[in-house]
């Protein structure tokens, strides 16, 4: 209960800011990992926005997921720039060795996988993420460790 | 004591710029982070006492990796930097606001004249005349307009608004206050994605101390972080993302610049456009339509990416060669093996061959290839590249990304995404090229904005349709 009303408080704080239900998912993601049910109905209510139109907000921006990643979330860039430096074989490669495909998290909620498309390093590709880190030039080795 | 600068910048710091960062300190050197020169083959790439070092693994390695002066290091003292001048040189919060103090003592329609002399077009990828929009928002009457700039940069094979961001925001601030005071606007939003947390990191650092410096009484500036939607990138995709909805275009006219954020005019640019009228200023609009070539004004800041042997920001002006930015600039393919073809434009570019590697990068040169030079991309392939595949690619791209308002794009790009994986899979007949063909037309004819409408360009070009 206490922690609703804490979350309620945090989404009404940007009522009038530029872009406000976006940013307010944005904070609700980056605090609980994902977006779920509840917070699509309480973002609606602050903003006073149908459901509908918050769905639509989650399911149009691919950041917005709505399910918890995995404790190891790997993302690796499928963009041209990568594609050039064999980020299709490296992704078959990953998929194949941790058994879920892009999107998917494993059933035991360890590893996650997904697509990015472009982090700016079109230079020193193929290029990922595991969590927060990037890595470029990156191998399947890398990923795997 | 010994002087090092070390670049805090997102790429530098996946290949451990941090960590020599500390070392350095811990051995006794003054450290100031800086930006990246953009030789992203360099990288971490440290200058201690003007003499550069790169790529540096270790400290005890440095004599290996020794390049010389920084001043006279050949990648950069032929390169021409007006755009990126003091990016990688500065620490970018230690500012003189002298500058731009004095340019905002001149008028905003004598800078409008400097920005209409310069010839500059956005730098983002359409292309447009930018004084057209600031002569529009500065002509249209109303009590709040925006200047907004577009840091969107989705396209694969460009990374000239991180590097520029990371390494010297001010240049942007200057930009955004300059066009703030041109045409009346009082507040400034950059929309940055969200895939680039330490150039949010640095801009809003930048932000507060030109805050602090008193340079955002007149005009405030707010950093607005998208949520991984390619189509954002569209002006008008934009503006819905920044007031709070589904990032769908909207039909134009009317223009941003007389109806755009809230109905308010709206100044819609580019980073590395806002970042080159500094520039301009500086040395005079006359002047800086003096390079390049015809209406290709100025310098672009080129980015060479992909399978490259040495990849990063070349800033010079229009008019050079593919094959001088890629075999001179570039050293050809990093596979070593021969070039496949190259992606111009980021991934509603076209795709070029060999025997179309003297174009020279003008906006006219490579229009009359169908091609486009976009935010100055440049993804190179070996000859390993698969463009069945590729156009494969450019449909499911389209199909992912299609924020789904109109007809043409929403569907158009699944029903080419099924048609060229028949071909892949070897089951087509002529039936396929032509339906591919046909849907090419659809999509660039009634589109209703480039994301549908420029699809085209890596399928037909790809394929090698007409």
């Amino acid at each position: 209960m206490q922690e609703s009303e804490e979350l309620r408080e945090f989404v009404a704080s940007f009522s009038g800011k530029i872009g406000a239900p976006i940013s307010a998912l944005r904070g609700i993601l980056e605090s609980h990992g994902y977006i779920g049910e509840e917070h699509v109905r309480l973002v609606a209510d602050v903003f006073n926005l149908s459901l509908a139109d918050v769905r639509g907000i989650v399911s149009f921006y691919s950041d917005f997921r709505t399910t918890p990643r995995g404790r190891k979330h790997l993302r690796i860039c499928q963009a041209e720039a990568c594609q050039s430096m064999g980020a299709r074989q490296l992704t078959d490669d990953i998929s194949n060795a941790l058994g879920i495909e892009l999107g998917e998290t494993r059933q035991d909620g360890a590893v996650s996988l997904e697509a990015v498309y472009c982090l700016g390093l079109c230079a020193s590709g193929p290029s990922a993420m595991v969590n927060d880190r990037i890595l470029v030039r990156v191998s399947k080795e890398d990923l795997l460790q | 004591m010994s002087l090092a600068q070390v670049p805090y910048e997102t790429l530098a710091i996946a290949l451990g710029a941090n960590g020599l960062a500390d070392a350095l300190t811990a051995r006794g050197h003054r450290v100031t982070r800086t930006g990246s020169f953009g030789l992203s083959w360099l990288e971490p790439m440290i200058i201690i006492d003007e003499i550069a070092y790169g790529p540096v693994a270790a400290l005890d390695q440095l004599d290996e990796v020794r390049l010389g002066p920084i001043e006279t290091l050949p990648a950069l003292a032929s390169q021409h930097r007006l755009v990126f001048d003091r990016c990688g040189k500065i620490d970018p919060f230690d500012y003189d606001a002298t500058w731009l103090r004095n340019q905002l003592r001149r008028t905003p329609q004598e800078i409008i004249e400097e920005v209409k002399k310069s010839g500059l077009r956005g730098r983002g990828g359409a292309g447009f005349p930018a004084h057209i929009k600031w002569q529009t928002v500065s002509d249209t009457p109303n009590e709040q307009k925006y200047i907004v700039v577009n840091a969107d940069e989705g396209d694969s094979g460009t990374f000239a608004d991180r590097l520029i961001m990371e390494g010297d925001p001010f240049r942007l601030i200057e930009g955004m206050v300059l066009s703030g005071h041109a045409t009346g606007a009082s507040k400034g939003i950059v929309y940055l994605r969200s895939e680039y947390p330490v150039a949010a990191e640095v801009l809003g650092a930048a932000i507060a101390k030109a805050e602090q410096l008193g340079l955002l009484e007149q005009f405030d500036i707010e950093i607005f972080i998208g949520a991984g939607a390619y189509i954002c990138g569209e002006e008008t995709s934009l503006l819905e993302s920044l007031e709070g909805k589904r990032g769908e275009v909207r039909a134009k006219p009317p223009v941003p610049a007389i109806s755009g954020l809230h109905g308010c005019p709206t100044l819609v640019h580019n980073v590395i456009t806002l970042c080159s009228v500094p520039a301009i200023l500086d040395i005079g609009g006359d002047a800086y339509a003096e390079l390049g070539v015809g209406a290709s004004t100025g310098t672009m800041t080129f980015q060479l990416a992909g399978n490259i042997a040495r990849g990063g920001l070349i800033e010079l002006p229009f008019g050079l060669s593919m094959r001088e930015l890629i075999e001179d600039w570039g050293g050809g393919t990093r596979s070593g093996r021969p070039l496949g073809a190259v992606q111009i434009g980021g991934p509603l570019g076209a795709y070029l061959f060999e025997e179309q590697l003297d174009t020279p990068l003008t906006y006219e040169d490579l229009a009359r290839l169908d091609a486009g030079i976009g935010h100055g991309g440049l993804v190179v392939f070996d000859d390993t590249i698969d463009l069945v595949q590729q156009a494969h690619y450019a449909f499911a791209f389209c199909a992912h990304e299609s924020c789904g308002k109109c007809t043409p794009c929403r569907i158009g790009a699944v029903r080419g995404k099924e048609a060229v994986a028949s071909m892949m899979t070897g089951e087509y007949t002529q039936e396929h090229l032509q339906l591919i063909t046909e849907l090419c037309d659809v999509m660039e004819e009634a589109s209703l904005c480039q994301m549908g409408g420029m699809t085209p360009i890596p399928v037909r070009s790809a394929l090698g349709l007409k």
